[in-house]
């Protein structure tokens, strides 16, 4: 029994432990995301956001959810019970498991695999499944028509990011997201080599999780709200918080592989004062500011601007960016036969 | 029974149950699903001998690209789920047929690999080089040249996939961005001044 303990009991509890510090803080961060995005997108039209739920409004997360909690949950009748269920949790989930493999700092990671950037990738064009099965099974035609145009669009734009990330690997010769962070502390942030890739990956991760201006799948005016128009309460719920948790996890990929992870800025005396963490958690809000930013300032582009911008200006784009690096490699770096 | 044993069973057992659930679902978007399912296993199981570049690869390329279109195509396809099912019993004997023929090579391969000496692990074991970096030390200098024709493969069945779908559409108003670029204000603004009760 002792030896049980050991060897399977104790691991799993501590794992278990490790993963809900990771999640509580996650889902809080979650429900300030849309906090923030609020009273930031007020701030730029001159107005106040939210004032009344507590001090400065602080409480409106918490009653948004209350709300949406406390609300029926309607299936519709022509449904498809099973996936239309499964949708959301699905979406939710994906957007859970990516931060298995984040590094927060060095060494704290929970799974520090050999392959993150792959399992991140891999995690991210699962995303698409959930908004499918929604679209589908709602059998609505206008979360149907939703769904393709979101689907068409992160398959679209996940190639551009695919080619990004190589050229980013090609340049740290690992596919650690540690061993990433570690070789732009030694090269200097991949921000300012691969400048123009960081401002294509995120133009891309704005249009993979379909926020402004390339939220299609919501569009309103045309399209009621897309892909979950036929969902309430908690499915919504679901929905809504796996969309924002999707945006904190590619700005977390964001910062991992542009600016540094957890690596202050220089690495001088009041800089390196501050926990790596708490670095990698500004970065995190400096991308995520600019996801806000770009909601209130730009006008949403049509679908077929879209699909031009994805396929004809981002990936070739990537993919001379992918020769140039690789050639910049192979010419001033010793590489191993 | 270790843990290790234990998720082996776990995955293999639901790979296969997902597997013959996909050909016996009724509803063909259920069957993708179960397809997606059991890429999943096939992936955890990948993981399990040591091999995370496969299964990594495997998810993305096959969950992530392949399965996707298979969703599209199959919600997009409006079909009588009846009718689809009548013919089962025509096609029994040709399908068993393929099947255990398919059985039998399975059979063979699993024989021949147990018969022979143990060369080859399922992964390298090495500690300093990762299988990513084995895999491509492999594909890239013994295999070159093999890689590089199923490169071209693909490239030609690209192609053909345009070639076979793009048909030239006459009287289809196009967005050219250049030209709208380009545009002065010189070209397209006439401005006049307008007597009172007159048109222009």
């Amino acid at each position: 029994m002792a030896e049980l303990f050991a060897s399977t009991i104790w691991p799993v509890t501590v794992l278990v432990f490790q993963i809900l510090l990771i999640v509580v803080p996650l889902l809080f961060a979650v429900a300030y995301l849309t906090y923030a995005e609020r009273k930031v997108i007020a701030a730029m039209q001159l107005r106040q956001g939210p004032m009344v739920v507590g001090p400065y409004g602080l409480l409106q997360p918490l009653a948004d959810g209350l709300k949406l909690f406390v609300k029926e949950t309607v299936i519709p009748t022509g449904a498809n019970k099973v996936v239309f269920l499964l949708a959301p949790m699905i979406t939710f989930i994906l957007a859970l498991i990516g931060w298995a493999v984040i590094p927060f700092g060095d060494g704290l990671v929970l799974a520090d695999i050999n392959v993150g950037v792959l399992y991140l990738f891999a995690v991210s064009s699962l995303g698409v499944y959930g908004i499918i099965m929604a679209g589908w099974a709602s059998n609505s035609r206008y979360a149907f028509l939703g769904a393709l145009r979101s689907s068409a669009q992160m398959v679209s734009y996940e190639i551009a990011i695919g080619l990004i990330i190589i050229s980013v690997l090609i340049s740290a010769e690992s596919l650690n997201l540690s061993e990433i962070v570690r070789a732009q502390g030694e090269q200097g942030w991949y921000v300012f080599w691969h400048f123009p890739m960081f401002v294509i990956f995120l133009v891309s991760i704005l249009a993979e999780t379909n926020r402004h201006p390339f939220d299609l799948p919501e569009d309103e005016s045309s399209l009621v709200t897309g892909y979950n128009v036929e969902y309430s309460s908690m499915t919504f719920a679901l929905f809504f918080l796996g969309e924002y948790a999707n945006m904190i996890l590619m700005s977390a990929i964001a910062s991992v592989l542009f600016l540094g992870g957890w690596l202050p800025p220089l690495q001088v005396w009041p800089l390196t004062w501050i926990p790596g963490p708490l670095w990698f958690i500004l970065k995190i809000c400096l991308v995520l500011f600019v996801f806000i930013w770009a909601r209130a300032t730009l006008p949403r582009y049509r679908y077929d601007q879209l699909m031009r911008l994805g396929w004809k200006v981002l990936l070739p784009l990537s993919l001379a960016w992918v020769v140039l690096t690789a050639g910049v490699v192979v010419a001033f770096r010793h590489l191993p036969a | 029974m270790s843990v290790e044993l234990f998720v082996f069973w776990m995955l293999a057992l639901v790979a296969v149950a997902s597997a013959v659930l996909v050909i016996s679902a009724k509803n063909p978007v259920h069957s993708v699903l179960f397809l997606i399912l059991c890429f999943f296993n096939a992936a955890g199981l990948f993981v399990l001998i040591g091999a995370e570049f496969l299964a990594m690869v495997l998810v993305v390329v096959y969950v992530g690209a392949v399965a996707v279109l298979f969703m599209f195509v199959v919600m997009m396809l409006d079909i009588n789920f009846v009718r689809l099912r009548e013919g089962f019993l025509n096609y029994l004997p040709i399908g068993g047929l393929v099947g255990l023929v398919l059985l039998a090579e399975l059979v063979l391969v699993g024989a021949s690999w147990a018969l022979k000496e143990p060369a080859i692990a399922a992964a390298p074991a090495t500690a300093e080089l990762d299988n990513t970096r084995a895999l491509g030390r492999v594909l890239y200098t013994e295999h070159f040249l093999v890689f590089q024709i199923a490169g071209f493969v693909l490239l030609v069945s690209i192609i053909g996939a345009i070639a076979l779908t793009l048909r030239e559409r006459v009287g289809v108003k196009r967005q050219d961005i250049a030209r709208q670029v380009h545009r002065r204000p010189a070209e397209t603004l006439v401005l006049e001044r307008v007597e009172p009760g007159k048109g222009v």
